[in-house]
């Protein structure tokens, strides 16, 4: 029985082109009964208001026949006006079949969820974020944006946690005061929503219940998704976001084809953005099905802009509106993140250092508390302190000691034998500077003070030595393309002093600015080499105590980071005396007027320094390779119990990841099969079918690809959860590909009972693996040695096993 | 020049016809096309009727219903029957089909002003004229001073030792492919220099050694570039001014002169990426007379150009990746055309298969064997290799090796990775730097041979000198318990507790100990993988591994690059992971020992499929390692379209002649602000035609040639830029001169169709030509104006 003869293609190709680019009937497939049983394509056309499935309340009157909206008739407003000619009625068709899946989803999510009370794997690295959260200590992480952090944190806050525990060992029994249930509870809602999301996807996209039903199923008994859900995780809420992202784009494609502009419209739409900005505000990742679903929506977009029934500005409004859900709201939401989080995060922390001067300045304590009142404007005679605005290989302060460079280095070169001038990564008397006048004598502010500005010629007399910030013609200890950077003493051997140095603010907004505590960027260029003063990077031998090397780069190549100086501590000098000054700078700088940065600033600074910060790429016991992925060839194990063998251990459903697997292998043949037919123009799908078939396709497959295939070029430590969200896509591609077989592959009544058995058999098959893994996957049943072993299929399972 | 392009142009606006079949006036097509449709009864749906009844008046829901079928606006061709090449159709062979006669016929009756026979002549001999004067003006300003400086400058020093390597033919180890070194090498060879001079470093005199054979050929193949552009522009747009601008851009770039001008890779691989785009796109061009002779010349050239532009540097694969487009949719094209059958579509794969895959893969694979040919005597790369490979080499202490064959305590030997490229266990005598782990003294891999990478297998609990000839020899077994003493310091190889210094939670391994006294955390088992327990352990053959006794951990090389404290040689770590990967298997190379008789050990001699599939694990490994460290200025792909920083060619000490790789401003902005230009006006044109705007039949033919023409360079900058932004190598700016050149064919295709718009949108015909002509004039006058001031 072909299909093909339910409805003539060019029929619905009519009817999908007048809909605005949307896949054709939606559901005139649903029913595999007897050839008389199925619904014509008129009927499917006018049954569909009444479809909708899921709760949703509904607005009537329906507002005339669907698509057909001049730009002047809006939509809205007559729906608005709508009350007063007919009473406003709600009514609500609920779908058992949706309740009864979110209620097990719920039941196999939630069951005994604050169980294991230990900490179980990555819950030691999120849990110190919910803490700083809870305590409002700043902190940087550059694994992701803070909005995962945050949901998880929300569960913290509604359970009254105080923060107080010390997330640092894998296993650890969490104290009385950590609300465990509630810091799960948000990942487990989220994953058990997935069971229900699956179904509406499948439905969405225009498959049978029943199809839509199994993939719930599949979803249900996936224990890979089990175990990371019910766990203080962050790839169930990003998998959420993501299948909330496709699902809402799918509502408001539909929802395109009949009223276009409404508050359903609308709603989806706009969903459809915040889902996205939500997902890449949970993992970076996220941004994969964010880039997939604009895709999807561009294809569309394109679709309607070649559309010549719509007229001119109604296509502007469509891609207008499309552009400001889609682009605008996730960038304002993402914004919104990072507002939020630096909201929040008020106090300075641990991670202090990593930031800028100004920065940390606008953090409670910390560097706050120092230069809480500092003078705003460097002015001639002032006391300051230089940092390196690059800090790598560390964060450190221009500084510089009593001993001199040796006279011969270890292979051989000589140097100046003058004081050393390095960079210091801890805070020290040494590090002060005064800032002089080059054509005057005395080393304190003069009243009023003199401001130094851009372009002013200046020297830096080191506080505790009263030597100068000296340059010359002279090799680096370490890197003998630089000049020596030295604190200048005289030895009468016809070296004079060379030490005037050019101010250079980078960030100056015009050629006169005043050189400003903190917020300035300084580079200072030496006036007689024009030699500019550079961090190396590379630590001094013995000699130098392991201090960082300072150099005059020649040939400064460019602008980097590494050149720049900003000054952190400041104050006046006010002695003129050596003795009385020295005494001074061994006394805390203080005075009071605070300074903020802007929040564009600030998240600026953050994000930047959050893409930029290396993680430490550690091999661990548990890193696996993408390849590992497909064929689950890898494991993670999370907790044991500390006496019994009782664990967690996160293992896939083998039976679904082969099917997976194997389902877009097929896919991808089919697809390829029907493409190169079509090309000569056989046409063995009616024109709907294809088109589902292909968004089908484009939304799950393609996100099985765009989810999955990215890990091949990253270089950080991967494990086998990064596969999840890819696998999700995979599973919903599995019924899709099942029902295509069964509807058009299968021609004879026999063939497609026969296949309905085998996926009966196989689902059950499913079921079995899924209650045989359940231990490993709720750690609530200690099994023996031998049960272990028994479940040990694969070689490269790590099961652990306890030697009595 | 100003009279022929006005010409030109009266001719070009005349007859500048829009790509389809249905190429008529305006007026025409709607009848000729109702015509056609009953006459094609057998093509129901798909792109064919589509994109013909798409314009006419036929209702809007009919064309609602046949533009569903669509593909994506795919035109075949440029504009059709344009004048300059009258009597070959450029458009798609369906398309010829469909037209037949009427092409030749089609000018004739559009343009009044269309020139005579004899002037067609002259119009020919102008064409070649002016080839020729490009062709000339690019030699000229190539070759100017071509011996100036006479000394090395920048990567001459590489490429110019490795040509001299191969005259010599000492083996060596490079990241690219040795086609470009070999033929930098064939040219010095053929011009008399005898492969002696040292290319130590930038700035050594060249003296009496001749180098102009090198740099003359490199300059030539880069003198080429501009006519090749010049031809590619020609073929793509139809129009001589834009071929004319690309080629005044190429020519007056100071950049492109710079590069071309020494003994480089770039001018090389520069010329076969263009050569590759030149005949693929004559190939286009033949594609309506499939299976004729310059069909397959131009074909098999392609496919010969894009092996010498791989075989160059891997910088080559981008334009594979082009060439695979544009050939997999002129297959699809190929396949929807319902008039060629089954099989002919199979013989057009089959003679791409043939021409594209096969006929590169072949000679690529055969520069390898010339490569492995030439160089048969042991040189500087030796250690880069594994230990098979290296016994190939004349020279080599494992060529023709006679060695012992059998482990016994007492022998000295060397201990190899058996992962490519990581190198011989190795120590010296610095210690780990304060905190980093213990302060002993360094462990590492080292890829050179050295005096340093001796060790002395000992018994595990005693220090008697197994080489004292009052005892017996005894033999290492599998599963013995040995020490391994370095033979030049006297320390043993050591592990401990402590983190290694990059690896983490792997352990550090140092040697410890005092003439050979140390600790029980010396003490490894030695281990053959696959063997059985008390099996002598061969040379070269067995495969071992270190496993520490106290730790239980397996020694390994992790293959990062240690920082300046290290000598920037491997780090060695001791993994508690007992993961199955060469890191941390390793084989006996060199092995000493005077009581042992020697065996000549026919060595397994690598097949060639080996030795090619080691040296691309090598190179590879070799081109990842070149990472740029930190608090180090390093160019950034942004930084090369807007020109933002040259690159110093010589001249360190002031007094020195000084070379500066920089583009010539103009062109580079140009050629930046006309990429923006471009892809504005496209998306324009494609949404207007997507919304079925009716567009002029000469804006059309316009459009066609931008969309297409422009589409194609547009895709070749992309592919030769974008990828860059994903390299964690070390980048320099010479990387983005293949992307420019496609970019500078873009301006000039793009230049000429806008000032063509502009001059048609204008109503009076002497104010559009002259308006074009100024425009043309101007672009060409301002590039050739500042490269006066930016030649040296």
């Amino acid at each position: 029985m072909k299909p093909a003869g339910r409805c003539s293609p060019r029929e619905t190709g009519n009817a999908w082109k007048r809909s605005g680019g949307r896949p054709g009937p939606l559901r005139s497939l649903q029913r595999r009964g007897p050839p008389q049983a199925r619904c014509s394509f008129v009927r499917c056309e006018k049954e569909r208001p009444a479809k909708t499935s899921g709760a949703q309340g509904k607005m009537t009157p329906q507002g005339g026949n669907g698509g057909s909206w001049g730009i002047l008739q809006d939509p809205l407003l007559y729906a608005m006006l709508g009350f007063l000619e007919r009473p406003v009625v709600v009514t609500a068709d609920i779908n058992l079949n949706v309740v009864a899946l979110t209620a097990v989803g719920l039941l196999s999510r939630l069951w005994q969820l604050a169980y294991p009370r230990a900490v179980v794997f990555d819950e030691v690295y999120y849990g110190q974020y919910i803490s700083f959260y809870m305590k409002r200590i700043f902190f940087l992480d550059g694994s992701g944006p803070p909005f995962g952090h945050m949901l998880l944190a929300l569960g913290g806050y509604l359970g009254g946690f105080d923060g107080n525990f010390l997330w640092n060992r894998i296993g650890a029994e969490y104290s009385s005061n950590v609300p465990v249930w509630s810091l799960r509870l948000l990942p487990a809602l989220t994953g058990a929503l997935l069971v229900p999301m699956a179904y509406q996807i499948l439905l969405e996209l225009g498959f049978s219940h029943c199809a839509a039903t199994g993939a719930a199923l599949l979803i249900l008994i996936e224990n890979a998704l089990i175990t990371q859900a019910r766990l203080m995780l962050l790839e169930s809420v990003l998998i959420f976001f993501n299948l909330l992202a496709v699902l809402s784009y799918l509502k408001f494609a539909n929802s395109q084809k009949q009223r276009p502009f409404s508050l359903r419209w609308w709603f989806w739409l706009t969903l459809t953005g915040m889902a996205c900005s939500c997902a890449v505000g949970v993992k970076y990742v996220g941004v994969f099905t964010y880039l997939l679903v604009l895709a999807v929506a561009g294809v569309h977009a394109w679709h309607l802009i070649g559309d010549r029934t719509l007229s001119h500005v109604r296509v502007l409004c469509h891609l207008l509106a499309r552009a400001a859900a889609l682009l605008v709201v996730p960038a304002l939401m993402y914004l919104s993140f990072f507002y939020v989080h630096l909201t929040l995060l008020c106090r300075s922390g641990p991670h202090d250092q990593i930031m800028s001067s100004a920065f940390q300045a606008s953090l409670e304590g910390g560097l706050a508390r120092i230069t809480q009142g500092q003078p705003l404007e460097v002015a001639y005679g002032s006391q300051v302190t230089l940092k390196n605005v690059f800090g790598k290989p560390v964060p450190c302060w221009l500084h510089s000691h009593q001993s001199t460079y040796p006279m011969i280095y270890e292979n051989g070169r000589g140097s100046s034998h003058q004081q050393q001038v390095t960079c210091y990564p801890f805070k020290d008397v040494n590090n002060w500077w005064i800032v002089k006048d080059p054509g005057r004598h005395p080393l304190v502010v003069s009243s009023p003070p003199r401001p130094v500005r851009h372009g002013d010629v200046v020297q830096l007399v080191h506080g505790m030595t009263t030597r100068f910030l000296n340059t010359h013609d002279v090799a680096a200890p370490l890197s003998p393309h630089s000049q020596e950077v030295s604190c200048y003493v005289d030895y009468n051997i016809s070296m004079p002093s060379q030490n005037l140095w050019r101010l250079d603010i980078v960030n100056r907004e015009s050629d006169t600015e005043v050189w400003k505590t903190i917020l300035s960027e300084v580079r200072l260029v030496h006036v007689n080499t024009s030699a500019v003063l550079k961090l190396s990077g590379a630590h001094l031998p013995d000699w130098g105590f392991r201090q960082l090397e300072v150099v005059g780069e020649k040939l400064s190549r460019g602008y980097h980071e590494s050149m720049v100086w900003n000054v952190e501590e400041h104050r006046y000098g006010k002695s003129q005396e050596q003795k009385e000054r020295e005494l001074e700078l061994h006394s805390p700088a203080q005075m009071d007027v605070s300074r903020n940065l802007s929040f564009m600033a600030r998240f600026l600074e953050l994000q930047w320094r959050m893409l930029t910060v290396k993680s430490d790429d550690s091999e661990h016991k548990y890193s696996s390779s993408p390849l590992d992925w497909v064929t689950l060839d890898t494991s993670i194990a999370y907790w044991l119990h500390p006496r019994t063998s009782a664990q967690i251990h996160l293992l896939g459903n083998v039976v679904i990841w082969a099917s997976a697997g194997l389902a877009t292998a097929v896919y991808a043949l089919l697809f390829f099969w029907y493409l190169l037919r079509r090309r000569r123009c056989i046409r063995d799908l009616p024109e709907d079918c294809w088109l589902r078939w292909v968004l089908a396709g484009a939304l799950c497959a393609g996100g099985w690809a765009v989810n999955y295939l990215p890990f091949f070029l990253m270089e950080k430590t991967l494990f086998l959860y990064h596969y999840l969200p890819a696998l999700t896509f995979q599973i919903l591609l599995l019924p899709v590909v099942l029902q295509h077989v069964a509807d058009h592959l299968c021609r004879s009544p026999l063939l497609r009972s026969v296949f309905g058995s085998l996926v009966v058999a196989w689902y059950s098959c499913a079921c079995h693996v899924f209650n045989t893994l359940r231990p490993l996957t709720y750690g609530d049943k200690s099994l023996s040695p031998g049960e272990l072993r028994a479940l040990r299929w694969k070689d490269s399972w790590d099961i652990l096993i306890r030697k009595y | 020049m100003l009279c022929a392009t006005s010409r030109l142009l009266a001719a070009r606006t005349a007859t500048a016809l829009p790509a389809q079949p249905r190429g008529r006036g305006p007026g025409a097509r709607c009848r000729r096309r109702e015509l056609h449709f009953p006459g094609h009864p057998e093509v129901p749906l798909g792109e064919f009727l589509a994109g013909r009844l798409a314009r006419s008046s036929v209702s809007a829901s009919r064309r609602a219903i046949l533009r569903r079928g669509r593909m994506p606006p795919a035109v075949g061709g440029g504009p059709a029957g344009s004048e300059l090449r009258p009597r070959r159709g450029r458009c798609g062979p369906q398309v010829t089909r469909a037209v037949g006669p009427d092409v030749a016929a089609q000018p004739a009756a559009r343009s009044p002003k269309r020139p005579a026979r004899g002037s067609r002549r002259f119009e020919a001999a102008g064409r070649w004229a002016l080839l020729a004067l490009v062709t000339l003006l690019s030699f000229a300003t190539r070759f100017h001073r071509l011996d100036e400086p006479p000394h090395i400058c920048w990567d001459e020093t590489h490429f110019g030792k490795m040509g001299s390597y191969y005259i010599n033919r000492t083996f060596f180890f490079d990241v690219h492919p040795p086609l470009g070194k070999m033929l930098i090498g064939l040219a010095g060879y053929l011009s008399g220099y005898d492969g002696t001079f040292l290319f130590q470093k930038p700035g050594d005199k060249y003296e009496h050694h001749n180098y102009m054979g090198m740099r003359g050929f490199c300059a030539f193949l880069g003198s080429l570039l501009v006519p090749f552009a010049y031809l590619t522009v020609l073929e793509l747009s139809r129009s001589l001014p834009a071929a004319l601008l690309s080629a005044a851009l190429l020519t007056f770039d100071t950049g492109c002169l710079t590069l071309s001008q020494y003994i480089l890779l770039d001018p090389i691989l520069m010329f076969f990426i263009m050569a590759a785009m030149l005949s693929m796109v004559k190939y286009n061009s033949c594609a309506d007379r499939p299976f004729s002779a310059p069909w397959w010349f131009w074909l098999s050239l392609t496919g010969i150009n894009l092996a010498g532009a791989l075989g160059v540097k891997f910088v080559g694969l981008f334009i594979i990746l082009q060439v695979g487009w544009n050939t997999i949719s002129d297959l699809w094209h190929l396949f929807g055309d319902l008039s060629l059958s089954v099989v002919t579509v199979g013989k057009h794969l089959t003679a791409r298969v043939l021409c594209l895959i096969v006929l590169p893969l072949t000679l690529y694979t055969a520069t390898y064997a010339v490569h492995f040919m030439v160089l048969n005597k042991s040189g500087p790369g030796d250690g880069f290799f594994s230990s098979a490979f290296q016994a190939r080499l004349s020279g080599n202490n494992l060529h023709n090796a006679s060695i012992p064959e059998h482990l016994a305590y007492g022998s000295v030997i060397t201990v190899k990775n058996l992962r490519m490229a990581i190198g011989y266990l190795h120590s010296h005598r610095h210690l780990y730097p304060e905190g980093i782990g213990a302060r002993q003294q360094q462990v590492t891999t080292y890829l050179h041979k050295d005096y340093n990478n001796l060790w002395i297998i000992k018994k595990h609990n005693t220090n008697a000198d197994p080489l004292d000839p009052s005892f017996p020899v005894e033999f290492v077994r599998h599963g013995d318990i040995i020490r391994l003493e370095h033979k030049e310091t006297s320390r043993n190889l050591h592990s401990h507790y402590h983190e290694a210094p990059l690896t983490r939670k792997h352990y550090q391994v140092t040697g410890y100990g005092i003439n050979g006294t140390g600790d029980s955390n010396d003490f490894w088992r030695i281990e053959v993988v696959n063997r059985k327990f008390g099996n002598r352990i061969k040379v070269l053959r067995s495969r071992i591994r270190l496993i520490h006794l106290v730790t239980g951990c397996v020694l390994g090389s992790s293959g990062k690059v240690l920082p300046k404290w290290g000598w920037e040689q491997l780090e060695v770590t001791c993994t508690p992971y007992l993961k199955e990967t060469l890191n941390s298997i390793w084989n006996v190379e060199d092995h000493i020992n005077p009581k042992l008789p020697n065996i000549s050990l026919d060595v397994l001699q690598p097949t060639f499929p080996e030795i090619l599939l080691e040296s691309h694990m090598v190179m590879i490994r070799g081109n990842n390692g070149l990472k740029p460290k930190d608090n180090e200025f390093t160019s950034k792909p942004w930084h090369w379209p807007i020109n933002y920083q040259g690159l110093r060619f010589s001249g360190i000490n002031d007094t020195d002649f000084r070379v500066y790789l920089l583009g010539n401003p103009v062109v580079w902005w140009l050629n930046l602000l006309s990429i923006v230009l471009y892809i504005l006006l496209g998306s324009i044109i494609a949404v207007a035609v997507q919304r079925g705007a009716h567009l002029p039949a000469e804006v059309e033919g316009l459009s066609q040639v931008l969309l297409q023409g422009g589409g194609q360079l547009l895709l070749g900058w992309m592919l030769h830029y974008f990828p860059f932004f994903l390299m964690g190598r070390i980048l320099y700016f010479h990387h983005y001169f293949p992307a420019m050149l496609f970019s500078s064919m873009l301006t000039g295709i793009l230049w000429d169709t806008i000032l063509q718009l502009c001059a048609w949108s204008l109503a009076s015909p002497f104010l559009a030509r002259g308006m074009y002509a100024a425009g043309l004039l101007s672009l060409l006058l301002g590039t050739a104006y500042r490269e006066k001031t930016g030649m040296f």
